[in-house]
């Protein structure tokens, strides 16, 4: 037991180092698809203080409706651009119905709140689109890129890498459009302060529906990367935990944590699945990522990038 | 009119410090009990007594176990199913162990060990808070379910995986679990150890622990400055909620479903459980208990609601017609009354104490 947990792994990683780095990197891959999952938690957490839930339910209802709408016959494109209206609308919706009605309630109760959404969100869209496993080809290969392998002899997936760049080209996006536009700076500064942000005429509930159309979007294209991987199905609303922890060791309010922290999570994950998780009992991907987490957090509260909190009397 | 307190003198400190101060109060818990002692084992079926009240007073108990945690300490926790999970596999370990041990004791030993191990998941809570330390109670629900999915050693090296508690003697002839058990007996030991639970977390409440752990609810840094130790304030919140939560999950697999499966303390039980203590009342014990009862019903409501009305549905969609509305219906309760039904019945006394002469 001893000698399986502490030596063998390591003697692994010495003997194929080259095997060590593929995991290393398909561990990666893996985290930038968490991180897309994180980053919609981290958008509204930053906005609103409401500790989004729901995020993996929209990502489910998003890919849900792009698939069922790709399937009745619509384009892909345009089925796309109709899935974010549609997330647009669910966050028009939960804003007037959900959010602004418990206005100054405590974070709990927003929490609940989203609760319930995730469940009507999972059973309307299942009541709508069905339940069944759903195939989606995006046209992007599952399969590794052999003159690369050829080459150095690591195997590297096209599919992560397709993913990957979506999800910096999603986070460059976002960047900018939290930096140069007015919306975004009006977004930091509520953010920042709720009270001081209303006082100079930022409208709250303008702002709270852009936040969480933005987080149905970029749910969007985590559902479809995820969708195209595992199948759109029930399962992809559980991804959701698998994006807390990447939250909580990045930090609830920053994005370039949500990132960060997916790369960490999805790396650790892998590489303890795969060196030491048959000398645990196996399956240790369920809660390894939370342990990590929680031993990080001990050190750094406020996960990596998080503010600091500081307490006065 | 109904609900008065004038003429109600307190002429010594033991009246002072009386349990239901008021005789209405007291009227109406005499009231409730006679009719969960008498009235319902009289007229009730085997359907009521074993799939309503049983599970009602199980889930009471969690939801009291979760609500001195996170309504009266304040710290959230999603670790339900979890604790309950270690209860009921400790449970199952002492009574396969020490076939001659009494029921009480297995379930009180079952508490104590989740309560230790209830502790050593607290521990991060002396260092983070609030939404943080709710993803980390998480590490608690998923890695206690692994532990007892993977390691044989806790299910007694069963190869099938479903495992059954031992048939075990409350007294005399009457079997506690088991096929031998009847409802009855089931119903009136559950309802006893309910009644007794309860009246402990009352009086731990309102004692010196219960008042330390709501300073550190409503202000962590002030409590400190008078003197509470967050420490210990902190873990022994972890140590009785998991007590209450280890003796509901032990209950659960014994008396309730017959098998000790982790399956049944997934992550929704730890959700079902929270959604309970808010919508019935944070930081209140009759909210436990009206939240449990809401939360118990609803689904048998749910489910029956479509036949009632004559409609023929799959059951697929059934399912989630079920999933909507139950969303539905949080959103709607905490939009209605933030602080839960107990609130509700909060205001309705306020209302009887004037009623019929309002000013």
């Amino acid at each position: 037991m001893f000698q399986a947990i502490f030596v063998d792994p390591f003697i692994m990683i010495y003997d194929a180092p080259l095997f060590f780095v593929e995991v290393f990197v398909s561990g990666l891959m893996a985290g930038v698809m968490y991180a897309l999952v994180a980053l919609g938690f981290v958008l509204i957490y930053k906005a609103s203080g409401v500790f989004n839930f729901a995020q993996g339910a929209m990502v489910l209802f998003a890919a849900l409706t792009f698939v069922g709408l790709w399937e009745l016959g619509v384009n892909p494109w345009l089925s796309l651009i109709l899935s974010s209206l549609v997330m647009i609308g669910v966050a028009f919706t939960v804003e007037r119905i959900v959010l602004r009605p418990l206005v100054n309630q405590d974070p709990i109760i927003f929490f609940m709140a989203t609760i319930g959404i995730t469940y009507f969100l999972d059973g309307f869209g299942q009541t709508i689109w069905g339940s069944e496993v759903r195939p989606l080809d995006i046209g992007i290969p599952n399969e590794p890129f052999m003159d690369f392998a050829d080459w150095s002899g690591l195997y590297i997936n096209k599919f992560d890498v397709f993913a990957a760049a979506v999800c910096s080209v999603l986070v460059a996006l976002l960047a900018g459009f939290f930096t140069k536009t007015k919306i975004g700076r009006a977004l930091r500064a509520v953010a920042d302060d709720h009270q001081a942000a209303l006082s100079v005429g930022i409208p709250l509930k303008t702002i709270w529906t852009i936040v969480w159309s933005v987080a149905g979007i970029v749910g969007l294209a985590a559902g479809i990367l995820w969708g195209a991987k595992l199948g759109v199905q029930f399962a992809l609303a559980l991804i959701a935990f698998k994006a807390l922890p990447v939250l909580i060791l990045g930090g609830f309010t920053s994005i370039p944590g949500a990132i960060l922290g997916g790369l960490i999570i999805g790396s650790g994950e892998k590489i303890a699945e795969v060196y030491w998780g048959e000398a645990l009992g196996g399956a240790i991907e369920d809660w390894f990522a939370y342990v990590l987490a929680l031993v990080f957090l001990l050190f750094r509260p406020q996960g990596l990038f998080g503010e600091k909190i500081i307490e006065r009397v | 009119m109904i609900y008065r307190e004038a003429g109600q003198f307190k002429t010594s400190y033991k009246s002072d410090q009386a349990l239901l101060p008021i005789a209405q109060d007291r009227f109406f818990v005499i009231g409730l009990l006679a009719v969960a002692y008498i009235v319902i084992p009289m007229v009730a079926n085997d359907y009521w007594l074993n799939s309503i009240f049983l599970q009602f007073f199980i889930f009471s108990l969690a939801a009291l176990g979760l609500n001195i945690l996170t309504g009266y300490a304040g710290q959230l926790s999603l670790g339900t199913g979890g604790f309950m999970a270690c209860g009921a596999f400790s449970a199952f370990k002492l009574a396969t162990s020490f076939p001659d041990m009494h029921i009480v004791f297995v379930l009180i030993l079952a508490g104590l060990i989740t309560a230790v191990v209830g502790m050593f998941f607290g521990i991060p809570s002396l260092r983070i808070k609030g939404f943080y330390l709710a993803v980390s109670t998480l590490a608690a629900q998923f890695f206690l379910l692994w532990l007892f999915n993977r390691v044989p050693w806790f299910t007694n090296y069963s190869s099938s995986g479903v495992i059954s508690p031992p048939p075990i003697k409350l007294f005399g002839d009457y079997y506690i679990t088991g096929t031998q058990a009847t409802n009855l007996t089931q119903y009136f030991f559950t309802l006893t150890l309910v009644v007794v639970l309860a009246l402990a977390a009352r009086n731990i409440i309102r004692g010196h622990i219960g008042r330390s752990w709501m300073a550190i609810r409503d202000m962590d840094i002030a409590a400190e400055i008078i003197g509470i130790s967050p420490l210990k304030a902190k873990l022994s919140a972890f140590a009785v909620s998991s007590f209450y939560c280890g003796i509901a999950g032990a209950l659960w697999a014994f008396l309730y479903t017959g098998t000790v499966e982790p399956l049944a303390f997934e992550i929704n039980q730890s959700f079902k459980i929270l959604f309970m203590i808010i919508i019935g009342g944070l930081g209140s014990i009759l909210g436990s208990f009206i939240g449990a009862a809401f939360i118990v019903v609803l689904p048998i409501f749910l489910n029956s609601a479509p036949a009632m009305l004559g409609l023929q549905l799959p059951g697929a969609l059934v399912t989630h017609i079920e999933f909507m509305v139950f969303g539905v219906l949080i959103v709607f309760f905490l939009i209605v009354e933030p602080h839960g039904l107990a609130r509700l019945w909060g205001i309705a006394k306020e209302k009887l104490r004037l009623w019929p002469f309002p000013y």
